[in-house]
């Protein structure tokens, strides 16, 4: 009952903190679901997070995972549906004022203003998630790789997801 | 759905509920590996035609602003626009009620094998190809808006505060996003 209540509590706050998508979250929720609770150690958080990047569907998915890790199924569709539900009703209402206010100010400011603050948000998430995983200088030279990869051609993403499981396999990362 | 159509714009269809749960679904299971936002833009837009080019990337921006993972708003917003809050509610489901089994099947396979060490290895290649992933989207979105001293103290303040100091996420949006909001209020009088 009362890891429900902090599955609940946390996932439902993390929601509507979720600015700039769920990625600029992961950072709290390691620290949360790592360091605060120990639901999952360091390595599974990393590795969950592999899991629903790769997985098919939007990649908060991985809420699914730290709560089957942390109660079970019952706790997968508890964080699931406590990350969705509020930010969900929150956009439903904001869609039904944002209409009418295509040329207001706070609509300009918020789109430019908060685009800087979102890519921040967004490289201190590969940051921590770097330095999370045992990354000794051969998971940092195939991050790099792969990362200019992304950057500098259009291949599927799963396609680069695969050939670096396949080094991991292979033993290259030590 | 085969009309005659040569123009990328809406064509004043409603999709029912059932239509949303199903496209969502698809657009869900196509994005294996990524690229979610791809596959909604390239199947809303370009096949179905629920919306033009411009409705459609205006509400991916509300909803990139907006808390909550991106793709779910967009369904959210996508939905309630045909049918209100059951539109909502079927296209949310159709986007993750198959990855949310998916992804669980893999848990449990994960949490059952994790001690296998050749299993432990593919993880850690994956990881790291993840990492790098999150490190171009970076790259790729600071490249539209990172133009001038100011958005990159804006940034590199969030990245230190969040990244590397770990102040919780709160803390960082009350600082910063005050900062952002004044930064880019538009000035009057330069129509």
């Amino acid at each position: 009952m009362k890891i429900w209540l902090q599955i609940l509590i946390l996932f439902g706050s993390l929601s509507l903190l979720s600015i700039g998508g769920g990625n600029s979250v992961l950072p709290e929720m390691h620290q949360r679901s790592v360091n605060d609770y120990h639901w999952l150690t360091d390595t599974q958080f990393a590795d969950v997070f592999a899991i629903s990047q790769a997985a098919p569907g939007p990649s908060i998915l991985i809420v699914t995972l730290v709560g089957y890790k942390a109660a079970g199924v019952v706790g997968a569709f508890l964080a699931t549906a406590a990350v969705i539900i509020p930010a969900g009703a929150l956009v439903y209402l904001v869609s039904r004022f944002w209409e009418h206010a295509a040329r207001s100010p706070i609509r300009v400011a918020i789109e430019k203003g908060f685009a800087p603050l979102t890519v921040g948000l967004v490289l201190a998430t590969a940051y921590v998630l770097g330095r999370s995983t045992e990354h000794d200088w051969r998971s940092y030279l195939l991050t790099a790789i792969c990362a200019g990869v992304f950057i500098f051609t259009k291949v599927n993403p799963l396609i680069v997801v695969a050939i670096a499981g396949l080094v991991g396999f292979l033993g290259w990362l030590g | 759905m085969n009309e005659q159509a040569s123009f990328v714009q809406s064509r004043g269809i409603t999709p029912s509920l059932w239509n949303l749960v199903w496209t969502f679904n698809l657009i869900a299971l196509a994005s294996f590996g990524g690229g979610l936002s791809a596959w909604s833009r390239e199947v809303i837009v370009v096949e179905k035609q629920w919306m033009g080019e411009e409705e459609f990337l205006t509400a991916s921006a509300m909803c990139r602003i907006l808390p909550g993972a991106n793709q779910v708003n967009l369904a959210v917003f996508i939905g309630a626009k045909f049918q209100g809050i059951p539109g909502a509610v079927a296209a949310v489901f159709g986007l993750t009620l198959i990855p949310v089994l998916i992804v669980l099947g893999l848990a449990v396979l994960y949490f059952q094998f994790h001690h296998l060490p050749s299993l432990q290895k593919i993880l850690h290649g994956a990881a790291a190809a993840a990492v790098a992933l999150t490190l171009a989207m970076a790259v790729k979105t600071g490249k539209k808006c990172l133009h001038g001293p100011i958005p990159m103290l804006l940034f590199l303040a969030t990245f230190v505060m969040n990244g590397v100091l770990r102040w919780p996420l709160l803390l960082v949006l009350a600082i910063v996003g005050p900062l952002s909001l004044i930064w880019a209020w538009p000035r009057p009088a330069t129509k």
